[in-house]
């Protein structure tokens, strides 16, 4: 449901992503991972238009995006929790909340999102009145993607939901990622966690400055030797891992 | 020590204070949304108590009066001006601050391209309204004063301090309550995380332009008809002081510009009453905003809104 073919896209003179292509099937997860600069978080950005590729397309259900604005995008269903987060943190838990659903029209609906939010995540629920600024980082992180869910994309795009987060945290979220798999949420995770991005993922891409250089199944991709040895530390893959590669 | 008549003192410095407030809301609304300084804001001001002027009167000074000869009674008028204002707004931003968005040196470009707009809007007037000095006809509101133990401040005056009440609650309900005030508060936070959340940020500065704009001129049509003094130029000198306003509260905060206009107008009125004289309010006001500036940089509200950059 969502493509993207030969996807090139450049800050001033310098190309950072050098035609990309992939697919994301609906219902499926589809992860891109890479070292840090790859151009993953470039990738995202032009699907979201938050940036204007110098060429290729980019369609969704059989749209082209790549003229389209952001907010048309995303209400259009192919909604982004950055990289970072953006939480708005002046704002209150639920008012972050409420704006997720921003384009939304179904009013009755909205408010039975924000309960069921509230109930999923309930750490959220417990602090719904505070600004969002004063939650932990994991806290933050949880109201991101909550605040993306209340738009119901159709394709959700997670740009590195574990970064920076301790380790309990980081299968907490990558709990949640599966969850969301499980119901038939369409997703496209960008990942520096090689190992858990791929172990729950359909089908995975892995990119390096700017190329995708490899791809296939991510049951396939945890054991090629090739990945092995570049992405995933060389440790043998049902021994357990030694440390998180965590944020630096 | 004079002998201070302290209930006319405290009405005097609720109107100063009414009047600097109402300025400021906008001003500080635009510096907030958007990180910029809007230098046109006196101008809209202005243009917008001639608007009102025109539609109470019939008549434009440089040109006759309107076709069809209406009048329009003040409370009408003045809703029609704001709006009028509000529209104003919205191509000041389309023509100094837009075309300027992207550029690196936004902020400072599009100070001097509001400057620009500014100068334009005072020949504008000068040639529609003629330099001198308008005023409202006598009897355009009811002729009259509260009273308050031994001080008195005529209808006009006290109109002032009613419409900065109200206004500057509607503009808190918008912003705090409605949709679109959540989204206009987003933007200002962070335009990134707006455009994802499918916030339009383009429309929602449009709106705060017109939304700033409609204040700024219910700003000028209240002040003049209290001082019964119009001219091209008196967006001029609440200007300056609508800036000491707005850095006293904290740069883009509405309750802070709120604030720091009752203390600049309670200082200045306090200042005169105690020197007997005006020509120290003007130094009195701004040492008071030097010594706050000086314990607080952020402004009195103005935590969050440290520069970054
Ligand atoms: N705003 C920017 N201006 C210039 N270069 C950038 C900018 N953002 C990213 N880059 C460069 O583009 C490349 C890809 O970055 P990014 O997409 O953030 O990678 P990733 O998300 O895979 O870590 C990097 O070399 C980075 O330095
Ligand atoms: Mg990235």
């Amino acid at each position: 449901m969502l493509e993207v073919t030969d996807l090139r896209v450049a800050y001033g003179q310098i190309e950072a992503v050098k035609g990309v292509s992939f697919r994301v099937p609906e219902g499926s997860i589809v992860t891109l991972v890479g070292a840090n600069g790859a151009g993953k978080t470039t990738t995202l950005a032009a699907i979201s238009g938050l940036l204007r590729p110098r060429a290729g397309a980019i369609t969704f259900d059989g749209r082209e995006l790549t003229r389209l604005g952001t907010h048309t995008i995303t209400r259009l269903g192919v909604v982004q929790v950055p990289e970072g987060r953006d939480i708005l943190a002046t704002m209150t838990i639920l008012e972050n909340l409420e704006l997720g659903a921003y384009g939304r029209r179904d009013r009755d609906a909205v408010r039975r999102d924000i309960a069921r939010m509230l109930e999923r995540f309930p750490i959220l629920g417990q602090r719904r009145g505070l600004a969002a600024g004063s939650l932990s980082g994991g806290e933050q992180q949880m109201l991101a993607i909550a605040r993306g869910l209340m738009a119901r994309p159709k394709v959700f795009l997670l740009d590195e939901p574990s970064m920076g987060l301790a380790p309990q945290l980081v299968r907490e979220v990558f709990r949640i990622v599966a969850e969301l798999r499980a119901e038939g949420q369409t997703i496209l995770l960008v990942e520096q966690n090689a190992r858990k991005a791929l172990a729950i993922s359909d089908y995975a891409y892995v990119m390096e400055s700017g190329r995708i250089t490899l791809e296939g199944r991510g049951a396939d991709l945890l054991t090629n030797d090739a990945m092995v040895s570049a992405y995933l530390g060389g440790i043998v893959i049902d021994a357990p891992p030694v440390v998180d590669p965590g944020p630096t | 020590m004079p002998d201070i008549n302290w209930s006319q003192q405290l009405l005097n410095g609720l109107f100063a204070g009414s009047a600097y407030a109402l300025f400021a809301v906008g001003y500080t609304l635009i510096f907030g949304v958007l990180d910029i300084l809007n230098l046109a804001h006196q101008a809209i001001y202005m243009l917008g108590a001639f608007c009102a002027l025109v539609l109470v009167t019939g008549n434009v000074a440089g040109l006759g009066p309107l076709p069809g000869g209406m009048q329009l009674p003040f409370w009408l008028a003045t809703l029609l001006a704001m709006l009028v204002a509000g529209l104003l707004g919205i191509l000041l931003d389309r023509l100094a601050f837009a075309p300027l968005r992207k550029r690196p040196d936004t902020h400072f470009s599009g100070m001097i391209s509001s400057i620009a707009v500014a100068l334009i809007f005072e020949a504008l007037a000068t040639w529609l309204f003629l330099p001198q000095r308008s005023q409202f006809p006598a009897g355009t509101i009811r002729p009259g004063a509260v009273t308050l133990g031994q001080g008195a401040l005529s209808y006009s005056r006290v109109l002032v301090i009613v419409a900065a009440l109200v206004l500057v609650v509607l503009l808190t309900v918008l912003l705090r309550f409605t949709k679109l005030g959540k989204a206009i508060r987003a933007v200002a936070e962070n335009p990134k995380a707006a455009r994802l959340l499918g916030i339009n940020v383009e429309a929602i500065y449009s709106f705060s332009f017109f939304l700033s704009s409609a204040l700024g001129g219910a700003a000028g049509i209240f002040y003049g008809l209290a001082v019964s003094r119009l001219d091209p130029t008196m967006g001029r000198s609440v200007e300056l002081k609508g800036l000491a306003v707005i850095i006293l509260g904290g740069m883009g905060s509405v309750p802070g510009a709120v604030l720091g206009g009752y203390l600049l107008g309670l200082t200045e009125v306090l200042s005169v009453a105690l020197t007997n004289t005006s020509n120290y309010r003007d130094a009195i006001a701004f040492v008071l905003l030097f010594l706050i500036l000086v314990l607080r940089p952020s402004g009195l509200l103005g935590a969050r809104r440290v520069r970054e950059a």
